[in-house]
């Protein structure tokens, strides 16, 4: 029997960052100071973009079960964005936290590649795999802080909820694959197309939109979120509000618009509509309440979820890119936010920012201008986001939806500007002390700027 | 020849008992166990499915499933065992670190 | 009807398997009930003409997986959690949801139409043996995500250690 050498281009990228994180693991038995391996990890970051975005790379692989094409390059550059800041942002604060692993940074490696993983599955065990590889490293992460009460609770209970989603996801794999007999997405689609649909396949579609509403963190399977988020170590957090929940995103899109339940859509489409006013409901209206900066931004990120789902509803092509800008716009401004958390020595309670802009104006209006963003005013990027996602609901014909979201939207300017008034309106209670580094300077410094960027020339991230 | 129908019926059952499991324990390592259960009911529908279908596929699922099962299973009890050397507790409803 | 009855033996004994397993006070005692269901499992499995399976779930199931468990609640002191509320307080509430929604997946059953039918026939099966046709399908067509499977074992031990570690 003959085999041939699978090719190996449109893997390059998945195969650089798993060597390197192996690198890193065996670098980190020799190395006391943890520092290099942060320097080598932005390394292969960089030499992975440089590998993705290679036109070379495009094209499906190893028998049709892994695909490389213009969307999943997209989101493994936001993986990438992901990736990098928070490498960025985690240097000095391990060190503070005193959980400086070199284990740390490898698994960052390791979940970003499965995220890569995820975005360009073809097959269903594919997907399967590649999502337990991100998971499981992320359940790590969020434990990091192993002397840590609160980090160990986080852990456990993302790591509970996850298990149990994807056993559900792999139940409703299992149906899937007794309907066709087949795990490639696109011959399932082509199967359905022909049988058309039934209530197995109902049931194993909805079963499928559950897990991934798990992962998401969208309502009403956000409830791990808040704590997950508040106990996890702040850069681990900042990682997990972005990576996971954007692959969870390319992932829906590829199952329920390019591939699989492509046929279903007029079955699915009331199902995510349902679940997305949901969404924004308990993310906007819960966080009215909240007075941690941390479950405040957890119920703001279970929102965010809600919006980008509406490009998803839309059903367009118009709609799916609205939903990748707006994931990558999230990227920037949500790391941004958690970098700010991360600078102050003390800025895990919204009181701790009364009165910053009197000690620190300079924090302070970077903290604005971030707030702003995530709220969506102009010209922030935050607004190009929210615009563009909803003009393409529009045009898809669900102006009511977007009349709602506009609504929660409206409400979601209390929390955010809250902390701005905070910020500018209060008495300053004490000196804020800030613990800045080079490197989380550099990601701020990266961050606003993009946020800007996008805000003023859309066109850097569109088409 | 047992119909398939009966193996989906059966893996439903172990599964909704899985579920019922997870949800009404709050002891993390019945829990864990549960989950254990759901993955299980998962292998016997895709073996069934495989055997009935005659492909493979489904088999070399369970195959990955057994892999997936054992490593989240050790990462499952190290977080456990490092929860339990901070705070002595298996009960979800005694860790409760943060409230809102 | 042999077969029959064979399976109705398997699916009654795992049925009651399963609620020993929720609903013992002493996870040890759910861990041995858990041995005994994986052993069924495998015996299921077996009907099923899944021979390499039914040893890999004997192996790493029976013996590996169920060991952890039971080292670890051996290692941790669970004396007072006998004795504590075995179900937490909104039980009735997950107990009919669930029932919902599995009466709702029964129904579901009924209507299963399973797709077209492979080239892996039993004499196929039987005339390369089990483990040799799943290896050589392992091997080639799904090489990648058995290389991925790899990357999920290293974190695994790479997790285990980064978690559970004396602190230094």
């Amino acid at each position: 029997m003959n085999i041939p050498f699978p090719n190996l281009m449109p893997v390059a990228p998945e195969i650089i960052i798993t060597v390197a994180a192996s690198i890193l693991l065996i670098f980190d038995l020799a190395l006391r100071n943890k520092g290099p391996l942060a320097f080598l990890s932005l390394l292969a970051a960089g030499v992975t973009v440089y590998a993705i975005i290679q036109p070379a790379s495009l094209g499906e692989t190893f028998g049709g079960m892994f695909i490389s094409d213009s969307y999943s390059v997209y989101f493994k550059l936001i993986f990438m964005v992901n990736l990098i800041l928070t490498v960025l942002i985690s240097l000095k604060y391990l060190q503070r936290q005193k959980a400086e692993y070199g284990e740390y940074y490898s698994l960052l490696l390791f979940a970003t590649a499965g995220m890569m993983l995820m975005a360009s599955a073809k097959d269903l065990i594919v997907l399967y795999l590649g999502l337990e590889l991100m998971a499981l490293s992320t359940y790590i992460l969020a434990g990091i802080k192993r002397h840590d009460i609160k980090s160990n609770e986080a852990a456990m209970k993302y790591f509970l909820l996850g298990s149990f989603s994807s056993a559900l996801l792999l139940y409703g794999i299992s149906l899937l694959y007794g309907l066709t007999t087949t795990t490639d997405l696109y011959q399932i689609a082509a199967y359905l197309k022909q049988t058309g649909s039934s209530m197995p396949l109902l049931m194993s579609m909805t079963l499928i939109a559950v897990a991934f509403s798990f992962k998401i963190a969208a309502a009403p399977f956000h409830m791990w979120a808040p704590d997950v988020y508040e106990g996890a170590p702040t850069s681990v957090t900042a990682f997990m509000s972005v990576g996971p929940k954007a692959a969870g995103f390319a992932v829906i899109g590829r199952v329920f618009l390019m591939s699989a339940f492509q046929g279903m859509q007029a079955d699915w489409t009331p199902i995510l509509i349902g679940i997305a006013i949901l969404t924004m409901a308990v993310g906007n209206i819960v966080a009215l309440s909240q007075t941690n900066i941390k479950r405040m931004l957890a119920y703001s990120s279970i929102a965010h979820a809600g919006y980008a789902l509406l490009g998803i509803i839309a059903g367009t092509e118009e709609g799916l890119h609205a939903m990748m800008t707006y994931l990558l716009i999230y990227a920037f401004m949500n790391i941004g936010a958690f970098a700010i958390v991360i600078l102050l020595d003390k800025g895990d309670e919204i009181k701790d920012y009364e009165g910053l802009s009197k000690s620190r104006p300079l924090v302070a209006a970077l903290m604005l201008v971030f707030m702003f963003s995530l709220t969506g005013i102009p010209p922030t990027a935050g607004f190009i986001g929210k615009f563009n996602i909803f003009m393409a609901a529009i045009k898809a014909g669900y102006t009511w939806l977007v009349v709602i979201a506009v609504i929660f939207s409206a409400i979601s300017a209390y929390y955010y500007l809250r902390v701005v008034m905070n910020m500018y309106m209060k008495e300053m209670k004490q000196e804020a002390a800030i613990a800045p580094s080079p490197s989380l300077g550099l990601a701020i410094l990266i961050t606003v700027l993009m946020v800007f960027i996008i805000g003023i020339m859309p066109s850097v991230v569109i088409g | 020849m047992v119909p398939l129908s009966w193996y989906i019926g059966l893996s439903t059952v172990i599964f909704m008992i899985g579920v019922v499991g997870f949800l009404i324990r709050r002891n993390i390592i019945v829990m864990l166990m549960s989950i254990e259960l759901m993955l299980n009911s998962v292998n016997i529908s895709l073996v069934a499915f495989s055997h009935y279908l005659q492909d493979l596929r489904g088999q070399i699922l369970v195959f990955f499933i057994i892999t997936v099962a054992a490593s989240e299973t050790a990462i499952g009890l190290a977080i456990l065992v490092a929860l339990y050397k901070n705070k002595e507790a298996v009960h979800t409803n005694e860790i409760t670190e943060m409230k809102g | 009807m042999l077969p029959k009855i064979f399976f109705g033996y398997f699916a009654i004994a795992m049925v009651v398997l399963s609620l020993l397993i929720i609903t013992r006070r002493n996870p040890v005692h759910s861990v041995l009930w858990m041995l005994v269901l994986f052993f069924h499992i495998a015996g299921l499995y077996l009907l099923l003409n899944a021979e390499f399976l039914a040893a890999v779930q004997v192996i790493l199931y029976a013996g590996a997986i169920l060991v952890l468990f039971l080292f670890v609640i051996m290692m941790l002191n669970l004396k007072e959690e006998i004795s504590g509320e075995r179900f937490e307080g909104a039980w009735p509430l997950g107990v009919s949801v669930s029932a919902i929604i599995f009466v709702l997946m029964l129904l579901t059953t009924g209507d299963f139409v399973h797709g077209p039918v492979g080239k892996y026939t039993i004499e196929v099966i039987k005339s390369e043996t089990h483990a040799k046709a799943l290896g050589k399908l392992l091997y080639t067509e799904y090489l990648f995500p058995f290389e991925i499977a790899s990357l999920i074992l290293l974190i695994a031990i790479v997790g285990a250690i980064v978690l559970a570690k004396r602190r230094s």
